[in-house]
């Protein structure tokens, strides 16, 4: 394998995974019952781009070796950035002496059992792991092209990396893979508050067009110059597939974790309707047209898991500890320990529907067409009531066509009353990265949504 | 140390640099949390690394690395020369940094209890008991309480000669009370959801009194479930500290980077409405009574330092005098631009990150004249809403909407009825000019965010915020209903 910038040394699966195994046999020889070892090292790089110049440049490689170490039911938790053989040997001795002074966790479930998982396909990319800094900024130039030519300014970003997992714990526990990503986002500015978005993510960084990335921003931009006020209320609206992504993410947090069903902060019961029978919402780890990982952060295998079907809430994701909690297998979605958010679908995707996305806006009396939210935030959980704002291209339509562009808007809205108003599901989906994975969406139409402000001018 | 950093700025230099910094920092970071009586996680983290910023032909190129060794010091600083060279090819405006002299010497925050020295046993029974009492309460579904320390030893290398040497220490704690029934959820922190963090040693724990607010929050959170929404209308409100220090943060301190107002931000976190045209012509952010200050001296806040990560001394700088817009949060690249030097705002969260804009302590700052509670005393209609419950603004930080975890009634200047999921929402101008009270100093304190997010890759940053509490008048109240 080679290197993301030259001379760089990376570590590969096999090396990351020998590193675990050397900080087990340490925790087991300082006197632990049970241990685990997560060995997580990043090679990144982002080249950032603002007023059509590129202004920030950055790369960086990372490595974080954490070690829960057992002692009965103590547990104790250290991580460390340096991997020398002294840091290792005083990372074992920390987290011995954490557990050792650490209240028992008296439901306590044990580490969780081997189960090698199966390897999956497509994520990782060598060209992604190898894109230089030369091959983003080409990227970017391809966008700040496809800006001046529409007259307006480009500005975001093109980030590349490589993620090296490994897991090794004594419950016998050996996983470790390399998964990349790449993802290219911008927001095009003209003249007249006009602003358009768009963004792209792959495993392969090659899979992305950045001019067209740049063409379809740009364009926004354009339609969306003078924008007009328009009174708060409830109207129908358009999600395009950068807005959707936020209804997973918040989704997610407030109510598809085990841990927040288990405080009862969820509105998730199985069996219970939130969302129109064309709402499917799956997290699958395996598909490979996401970005696929074998494992989770506690070496156990992924599982596809069906959030809600047709409407009905079905399952939720787990780790081992709510798990255990609740009687069931882990579903392979635990973060690094210790994790006080529980688990977190990290590779959420809505089905697909049977409407052509361009028939979304053209079965709209009136309504609105959103590009994406901004700064959205959860105001009630349990009913999952979000507030934020609409961002980079917001249309008024009128006998299905655009006629306008309209001024940003706040919505305080359930996004369950949302799921539960779906009209139509377009019939493809984009990959895009979501607040803390990946997501899998298309673009939807939604019988209501309450606006409850708009933004100011200047 | 000084092999390191030599390392990197003769090779940045060699290569074609034509400035070079370089930052080596080590940082130690320890958290635990308490769920309902069970230690959810203790966890104690360790990093060091160097990260060397160069300019080459008027444009910037970033590298980092975790070895410590002055061969990679060669390597990193010829890749971020390699990277500058990437991003000269598509500069159109070279950059220029403003004029500072060679920055010398050490800070370090004064601590008065270590809180890397107070036995662990010791900061777990801090916590079980704050636990313990507020699930002693009826009601009380789960509880939750955290407690966090982080220490940053930095050093500071550039190729102008400077060169210092900083211990940044900061501390924070928050309980947090949850009552559920069926699908009312009802929150209660204390003293800050986030946690109410401080540049302090454990004293500042200690002064927190957890154990001794514990029962009272969680008696609250209980009556929340009970209470009445907050109806809508147009309403006079008293936000305490626990929610105006937010509402600074965001309407006030974010629209006043000058990297945002300058559109490097748009992709991510937006622009502002404080453009630069803005800046010396009399734009009224506020009323008269309104003063707010970016200062980086500030004792107790965790925007306060020694330099910046641009070798730039600490300072105030005031943002917002007598209501009006009078100065940003800057940088050595982007204050010439506004004919200014650099005030001292470049912040990097780590040795892998490089340095942005960030808040230092941006404080509103008090009024002689009337206390928090002649304020209360004084209104004769309103509300009074305490601690952060939710938080949303636009990207031009214009149009914005809070929750807050209390509500209570103003009537003729004594509180009454207890509100539940209340929320206000405004537009930044017009609600700091209806500002017409501000506390004096005796409700003065010094609180903040350590979750402040900006930038891509993303760092999270810990800024200050000072503030005695205020009152907004007629002001959308009731969003939710």
């Amino acid at each position: 394998m080679s290197a993301v910038e030259p001379g760089s040394e990376r570590l590969d699966p096999l090396a990351a995974q020998t590193l675990a195994e050397t900080v087990l046999h340490l925790a087991e020889a300082a006197g632990a019952t049970e241990a685990e070892v997560l060995v997580a090292v990043g090679d990144d790089a982002l080249t950032r781009f603002a007023n059509s110049e590129i202004h920030q440049n950055v790369a960086e490689s990372d490595i974080r070796v954490s070690l829960r170490f057992v002692r009965g039911k103590r547990i104790g938790v250290a991580s460390s950035g340096r991997t020398d053989p002294e840091a290792l040997r005083r990372l074992a001795e920390t987290a011995g002496r954490i557990a050792a002074i650490a209240e028992e966790t008296r439901d306590w479930p044990g580490l969780p059992a081997a189960e090698p998982p199966a390897p999956v396909e497509g994520g990782f990319a060598l060209a992604t792991a190898d894109a230089s800094p030369e091959m983003r900024a080409a990227g970017v130039r391809a966008v700040i092209a496809a800006a001046d030519a529409a007259g307006v300014g480009a500005f975001g970003s093109f980030s590349t990396g490589v993620e090296t997992v490994a897991v090794a714990s004594s419950s016998g526990i050996r996983a470790a893979e390399s998964r990349t990503a790449a993802r290219l986002l911008t927001v095009s500015m003209g003249p007249d508050d006009g602003t358009g978005y768009a963004e792209a993510a792959a495993v392969d960084a090659t899979a992305i067009d950045a001019a067209a990335v740049g063409r379809e921003a740009a364009e926004k931009a354009r339609r969306s110059a003078s924008p007009v006020n328009l009174p708060p209320g409830d109207y129908p609206v358009v999600l395009e597939e950068y807005a959707v992504a936020d209804l997973l993410d918040n989704l997610g947090f407030v109510g598809f974790s085990g841990l927040s069903v288990e405080e009862e902060r969820s509105f998730f019961e199985p069996g219970r309707r939130i969302g129109s029978e064309l709402v499917t919402i799956v997290d699958d780890a395996r598909d490979p047209a996401g970005m696929p990982a074998a494992f989770d952060y506690e070496g156990v295998p992924t599982r596809r898991v069906v959030m809600v079907e047709g409407g009905v809430c079905r399952e939720i994701v787990h780790d081992a500890g709510t798990a255990a909690r609740a009687g069931v297998p882990s579903t392979g979605h635990g973060l690094p320990a210790p994790n006080p958010w529980g688990p977190f679908p990290l590779h959420s995707a809505m089905a697909a529907g049977s409407t052509p996305r361009e028939e979304l806006v053209g079965g709209m009396k009136r309504g609105l067409l959103v590009t994406r939210f901004h700064y959205t935030n959860v105001v009630h959980g349990k009913l999952a009531v979000i507030t934020g704002m609409t961002r980079d291209g917001t249309f008024l339509v009128e006998g299905g066509e655009v006629v306008g562009s309209v001024r940003n808007l706040r919505f305080t809205q359930s996004y369950l009353d949302a799921l539960v108003a779906v009209e139509a599901v377009a019939s493809d989906r984009r990959l895009l990265r979501g607040e803390l994975g990946a997501v899998l969406v298309p673009a939807v139409r939604i019988g209501s949504w309450r606006f409850t402000g708009a933004t100011a001018a200047d | 140390m000084h092999e390191v950093t030599d390392r990197a700025l003769d090779t940045a230099r060699v290569r074609g640099a034509s400035y070079a910094d370089v930052r080596v920092v080590r940082r130690r970071e320890e958290s635990i949390d308490v769920k309902s009586g069970r230690l959810a996680g203790v966890l104690n983290h360790e990093t060091e690394g160097f990260g060397v910023r160069v300019l080459v032909d008027g444009a910037w190129g970033f590298a980092s690395s975790h070895r410590l060794t002055a061969a990679e010091a060669d390597r990193v600083a010829a890749v971020a020369v390699r990277i500058a060279r990437a991003s000269a090819t598509a500069v159109r405006r070279p950059v220029v940094l403003d004029d500072r002299p060679p920055a010398h010497g050490r800070f370090e925050t004064p601590v008065a209890e270590d809180p890397f020295a107070i036995p662990l046993e010791q900061k777990i029974g801090d916590l079980l008991v704050a636990d313990d009492a507020m699930r002693r309460v009826d009601g009380i579904a789960f509880a939750d309480t955290t407690y966090g320390a982080q220490r940053e030893e930095k050093t500071f290398a550039a190729s102008d000669g400077s060169f210092t040497e900083q211990v940044i220490t900061h501390v924070g704690a928050a309980i947090e009370a949850n009552a559920v029934d069926g699908e009312e959820h009802q929150r209660r922190s204390y003293p800050d959801a986030g946690g109410a963090w401080q540049g302090a040693g454990y004293e500042y724990i200690r002064s927190l009194d957890l154990a001794g607010t514990a029962e009272r929050v969680a008696t609250e959170a209980v009556q929340l479930l009970s209470a009445p929404q907050l109806p809508p209308g147009r309403r006079t409100i008293v936000l305490h500290p626990s929610q105006l220090y937010l509402q600074v943060h965001e309407s006030c301190g974010h629209p006043t980077e000058l990297d945002r107002a300058f559109g490097t931000e748009a992709s991510l976190a937006g622009t502002s409405f404080l453009t630069p045209d803005k800046l010396g012509a009399g734009f009224r952010y506020g009323s008269e009574i309104v003063d707010i200050v970016a200062d980086a001296t500030a004792p107790g806040g965790m925007g306060t330092f020694g330099w910046d990560d641009e070798g730039v001394a600490a300072q105030a700088v005031p943002l917002v005098r007598a209501g009006v817009f009078v100065g940003y949060l800057s940088s050595r690249e982007t204050a010439p631009r506004i004919g200014r030097r650099s005030g001292g705002a470049m912040r990097a969260d780590g040795w892998n990150r490089i340095p942005l804009i960030r808040m230092t302590n941006v404080n509103l700052l008090p009024k002689p004249g009337m206390s928090l509670d002649d304020i209360i005393a004084d209104t004769d209609d309103g509300l009074f809403l305490v601690a952060n419950r939710s938080w949303s603004i636009d990207d031009r930080r214009l149009n914005f909407q809070f929750a807050t975890e209390l509500a209570y009634e103003i009537r003729g200047g004594k509180l009454g009825q207890l509100y539940r999921n209340a929320t206000y929402t405004g537009i930044t101008p017009t609600f700091w000019g209806s500002c017409d009270a501000i506390g004096d100093a005796s409700s003065y304190v010094m609180l903040g965010t350590a979750n402040c997010g900006k930038g891509e890759p993303m760092q999270t940053g810990h800024v200050g915020h000072g503030c005695s509490g205020a009152r907004f008048r007629d002001v959308q109240v009731g969003v939710m209903s």
